[in-house]
């Protein structure tokens, strides 16, 4: 019998990043007992590294922006793929997340007249993102942490959860190990809300942190939950390129944003040659009204500078492979031109530092090297859009392990305030759903043992090292998985993570339990291999092209797939199961918004 | 290509003890000459009217060593000697002397070179226990704050004994490298007042809102300059003090015949 | 390619410590993490180590490098002689985990000493105002990204751990410069600042200044301020002369 250490919760919130925070903050203001679990320090989380800003209507830059435009717009760069629901609450509801954010302490960049600023981005109509330099990220997660620390939850941190715990169809808890001992902790609770984040480790250049394994995903997955619109995946266009030990670190589409422009290696602004009829109308043709729109968006279209993440990330890759990229293989990203020295330092000083410190390159003199990096997943476990509840009782997703809400493609700053916006639902959703149990659930502790000795069998083992194992999946779903796919490669895929499976479950881990990042790895192999099946399977099924899911031999959109959700789900026998599902009609007065002559 | 041997630097806990391979002794050795040639110096000069170098004014003008400021001071106390205590440098001890010895950019320096609290930076500091200036003696050096008012009184008083430096009595206005230097030691003194960080404060950093009305919008003005100025304190604490000795040397070089002044009266 | 020696400290208790030496191909462009990852993917599977972005954006990747209290992600290898064995060792200042991990939980429960900001109401039309002067100097400290690496160079819980009972540390006096500025904040912590947070053990000796990866200018811009605001409110004789006038 394994002694193992125990706790009894309303509700326990996996992940802390700004959904999770937010999560824990909003069910504890609802009296849960709450318990907010993350694999790094508190803090620490990816969204730390969010740069550009918090995508929220407020109207403080640009009266005319409002809560049906920021709709529209999201909807738009999502390929109109998105939950349309979960895309109104989103745009309705950010504005008062970023003012309870200033409540709580964040200091956002200020207008002449003292309120929000907001800049501009991808595929957004009016200037919208509140921010703080190139650091929002940053500013959101230290003032909910902040606001957390004084709120009665626990924080279990450098904990890492394995499995949830399900009694019949309800989960009933979640349960994993301590990362600094190697020690077994069970959580009992009668609600859990998942807020996981992505899966870019299983890419190879990747903006993403080691955390970002998709355990959320796989964990619903296993619990039995729905994953909807896997394929979808999000190339952000700017990673760095050069020197290779940084490359795929993200450079924020602010430099986009406040004045930079792309070139090819002949010197040209190639985008004006990747308009695509879908945003022609609202797109600057000519390098006069591209120019212009930096100061008057109501004269001039936006650059195509601008377009969605998806548009630019594919221009980018399509120059590089005509042979027009720069020395290491990616496009110059030129601020300098435009700016002063003193405007990018102050609007930018991470970008300058970064580029500075690892690369020698300075950003207020030369051009950036910049080319696609694996950054987020649009796909997710299918959530209710009010509550944020998964197919499963019981189980809660918020943020990017969650699906639906941003289509086949995600606009920029969209991200951050969907955290706030869906982390406190699912933070509500849970509270609610907790405090309609009568008690918190036993924990079977046949199942905790089970898994416990799963957790150990690789330090038993004589295979290889985990690492390798991890390297072979990157660089196959980098090279068959990646921005542009093909049907063959896609096959080639699917049968290579059948060979990977096989070989993790023969990986050895050498050592003990405490700190041993090997054995961390062992285990995280699983969900990666989950998600990556996933992702795989998904876009072999989806035969046409699709915001972040581009298909060589399906290169167009077609109307047969416009209307349907991939979806994944885990069958009787444990194998993966695909299928589609209907997307969600929008009504009627939401339709109209998208109609020519709307105002939105 | 890795492999995996044994070898053996120890943890570097305890006094000097450091991981550190750079040359960081460099520094607070460097600050701990200077700061005994030019503060010794002081020392010596504020209770010297005798000797070789005992003049520290040139006769019959108002050319006088800025240690012994203000003029009117000496003046009074015109002879001294014999009855140390009397000097009339020893104004200095009211004002400049703990305005020095309390900024807060000379505490970090002879805290490290001196005091060895900490000599450098991960660098094992000395002592079992430490309260820094949470306890006395050392929490008197929150008295920096009252001397940078005196401070302020002196900055006026530099620049009055500057200026009167340019008047010879009996031949008018004039110029000399020494009125030169006594200019420069004005200016030196005022930037290093003007660059406190208590001043610093004093002017607009206690303010929480810089924009609420006139009055801070100006003091947000001025807390910008003595901003500018404060990162730059380092500077001026050790430039105004090279100078001070510089000048009082000179002059006594001049007020005991050793020189000549170059300038536009015949007297000296 | 050039190659390096690098000592990595390995153990679980500082006293029971050894150096380890691995000998390592460093390519282009490579930070002390990247080999730190390499050591790991290669001869050290169960090497510890704590990071997350690689960016220098996280604060996670904290060490000590040669001695000097360093981001690794942010130390490029090219600042280093091939010729001369490096080393790499864990915060000094908070108890060992295990490698280069430690248990940095001090932080975290300082951080809940500190009452949350607490703002007033908002205009009218529901906006709070504060204009971009009045928030600058709370975004200077607000790019503080918790790697501790101030509060771990800091003689006066370094060398002195006891002291950690009565002094919050160079990272929490950023925090309490950043409310304490606030335009809008209506607490009053100065107390607080001069007893429980202790800032008057500071000696200013800028250690945290040089040490911090943000370009945060601690002691100038936060400490200094501190004390001159405890100052103030306890030390001024002529603010103390007008209060006994005031009669407050």
């Amino acid at each position: 019998m394994v002694n193992f250490e125990r706790h009894e919760y309303d509700v326990i919130v996996i992940g802390a990043g700004g959904a999770g925070l937010r999560a824990a903050i909003e069910a504890s203001a609802q009296g849960a007992r709450t318990a907010l679990i993350c694999k790094s320090l508190l803090g620490k989380a990816h969204t730390v590294m969010a740069e550009g800003g918090i995508a929220a209507s407020l109207g403080n830059v640009w009266p005319q922006d409002n809560w049906q435009v920021h709709f529209r717009d999201t909807m738009r760069g999502g390929k109109m793929l998105n939950n349309w629901r979960m895309a109104q609450l989103h745009a309705q509801e950010a504005p008062d997340r970023v003012r309870e954010l200033e409540s709580w302490g964040a200091l956002f960049d200020r207008t002449s007249d003292g309120k929000i600023l907001q800049r501009d981005f991808g595929g957004h109509r009016y200037a919208r993102l509140a921010h703080v330099g190139d650091r929002t990220g940053l500013e959101m997660i230290r003032t909910l942490q902040q606001n957390a620390v004084h709120k009665g939850i626990d924080v279990y941190m450098e904990c890492t959860i394995t499995q949830l715990l399900k009694s019949g169809d309800r989960v009933t808890g979640a349960m994993g190990y301590w990362r600094e001992s190697g020690n077994t902790i069970v959580f009992a609770a009668k609600s859990v809300v998942l807020a996981t984040g992505g899966v870019g480790k299983a890419f190879s250049v990747t903006s993403n942190s080691w955390e970002y394994t998709g355990d959320g995903h796989s964990l619903a997955y296993w619990a039995g939950a729905e994953l909807i619109d896997m394929e979808c995946v999000q190339f952000h266009p700017t990673g760095m390129v050069w020197p290779p030990s940084v490359r795929g670190i993200l450079v924020t589409e602010g430099v986009r944003g406040d004045g930079g422009t792309l070139r090819n290696s002949d010197g040209e602004r190639f985008m004006f040659n990747y308009i695509p009829d879908f945003f022609a109308a609202e797109t600057a043709d000519t390098i006069d009204e591209a120019d212009g729109w930096y100061d008057d968006k109501v004269k001039n279209r936006r650059t195509p500078d601008l377009l969605p993440r998806d548009e630019v990330a594919r221009a980018i890759n399509a120059e590089v492979k005509a042979g027009r990229g720069t020395p290491h293989g990616g496009a110059f990203l030129d601020i300098s031109s435009r700016r002063s020295a003193d405007y990018i330092r102050r609007r930018l000083p991470s970008m300058y530092h970064q580029f500075k410190q690892l690369a020698d390159v300075d950003i207020t003199a030369q051009a950036m090297e910049v080319g696609p990096t694996m950054h987020y997943i649009m796909g997710g476990i299918r959530v209710e859009a009010d509550t944020a509840a998964t197919t499963v009782p019981g189980l809660f997703a918020a943020g990017e392990c969650a699906g639906g809400m941003h289509g086949a493609n995600r606009l920029g700053g969209n991200s951050l305030s969907d955290l706030l916006v869906f982390g406190r639902r699912a933070g509500l959703g849970a509270a609610e759903d907790a405090a309609a149990q009568s008690a918190v659930p036993e924990v079977d502790e046949s199942q905790v043992e089970e898994v416990v000795a799963g957790m150990r069998e690789p330090f038993g083992r004589s295979g290889e090292g985990p690492y390798e194992v991890h390297s072979d999946l990157q660089d196959m779903m980098q090279k068959n998985v990646g921005i542009i796919r093909t049907e063959v490669e896609l096959d080639e895929a699917v049968n290579r993570l059948q060979d990977l499976k096989n070989r993790s479950k023969d990986v050895m881990v050498s050592g003990h339990q405490q700190y041993n990042p090997g054995w961390h790895l062992a285990m995280d192999l699983e969900s990666l291999l989950t998600v990556s099946e996933a992702i795989a399977r998904a876009a072999h099924m989806r035969k046409e092209s699709r915001g972040g899911h581009t298909r060589d031999d399906y290169p167009d959109p077609s109307d047969e797939w416009a209307v349907q959700n991939i979806c994944i789900k885990q069958g009787d026998n444990g194998g993966m199961e695909v299928s589609t599902t209907p997307l969600p009609q929008m009504p009627e007065e939401l339709k109209e918004l998208f109609e020519e002559g709307s105002n939105a | 290509m890795v492999q995996a041997l044994a070898s053996l630097p120890g943890t570097a806990r305890g006094f000097m003890q450091t991981l550190r391979t750079d040359r960081w002794w460099v520094e607070p050795a460097l600050v701990f000459v200077s700061m005994s040639l030019f503060f010794g110096w002081l020392t010596v000069s504020i209770l010297m009217d005798f000797g070789p170098l005992g003049h520290y004014e040139v006769e019959g003008t108002h050319f006088l060593s800025p240690v012994f400021e203000p003029t009117w001071l000496s003046a009074i106390n015109a002879d001294w000697s014999g009855a140390w205590y009397l000097s009339p440098a020893f104004i200095v001890l009211l004002g400049p002397v703990p305005f020095r010895a309390t900024c807060y950019y000379y505490r970090r320096a002879y805290y490290r070179s001196f005091f060895f609290s900490p000599p450098g930076c991960a660098v094992g500091d000395v002592g079992e226990t430490y309260k820094g200036e949470a306890k006395l003696p050392l929490i008197m050096q929150n008295a920096h704050r009252f001397f940078m008012y005196i401070a302020l009184i002196f900055v006026p008083l530099l620049w009055i004994g500057a200026i009167r430096s340019l008047h010879v009595p009996g031949e008018g206005w004039g110029i000399g490298l020494g009125s030169a230097f006594l200019l420069l030691n004005a200016f030196l003194l005022m930037m290093y007042t003007f660059s406190c960080h208590s001043l610093r404060h004093f002017i607009g950093g206690g303010l929480n809102c810089f924009s609420c009305s006139k009055v801070t919008r100006t003091r947000k003005r001025l807390w910008d300059y003595v901003t500018t100025f404060n990162e730059r304190h380092r500077l001026w604490a050790w430039s105004s003090l090279l100078v001070i000795v510089f000048v009082d040397i000179y002059i006594r070089l001049v007020a005991n015949g050793y020189i000549t002044d170059p300038n536009t009266w015949s007297k000296f | 390619m050039p190659e390096f020696t690098i000592a990595v400290q390995r153990g679980e208790a500082e006293a029971e410590s050894q150096w380890t030496d691995y000998i390592v191909d460093v390519e282009e462009g490579q930070v002390v993490l990247d080999v730190i990852h390499r050591i790991q993917a290669t001869e050290a599977p169960d090497l510890a180590v704590r990071w997350n972005c690689k960016a220098g954006k996280c604060g996670s990747c904290s060490a000590e490098i040669n001695g000097k209290p360093r981001l690794m992600c942010m130390t490029r290898m090219n600042l280093f002689d091939p010729a001369e064995k490096i080393t790499v060792a864990p915060m000094k200042t908070w108890p060992l985990i295990r490698d280069l991990v430690t248990d940095v939980g001090f932080n975290y429960e300082t951080a809940e000493k500190i009452p949350a900001v607490k703002l007033g109401e908002p205009s009218e039309d529901g906006d709070f105002r504060m204009h971009q002067e009045d928030v600058e100097r709370g975004q200077e400290f607000r790019k503080c990204i918790e790697c501790f690496l101030c509060s771990d160079v800091c003689h006066v819980i370094r060398d002195h751990p006891e002291n950690k009972e009565n002094f919050f540390g160079p990272r929490f006096f950023v925090r309490l410069a950043e409310l304490d500025m606030h335009p809008l904040d209506q607490e009053d912590r100065i107390d607080l600042v001069k007893n429980d947070a202790g800032v008057g053990y500071c000696n200013i000796t800028k250690c945290c200044t040089e040490a911090c990866p943000e370009d945060i200018h601690i002691t100038d811009n936060a400490i200094i301020p501190l004390k001159e605001r405890v100052i103030d409110s306890s030390y001024d004789p002529i603010r103390w002369i007008g209060r006994k006038i005031a009669g407050k």
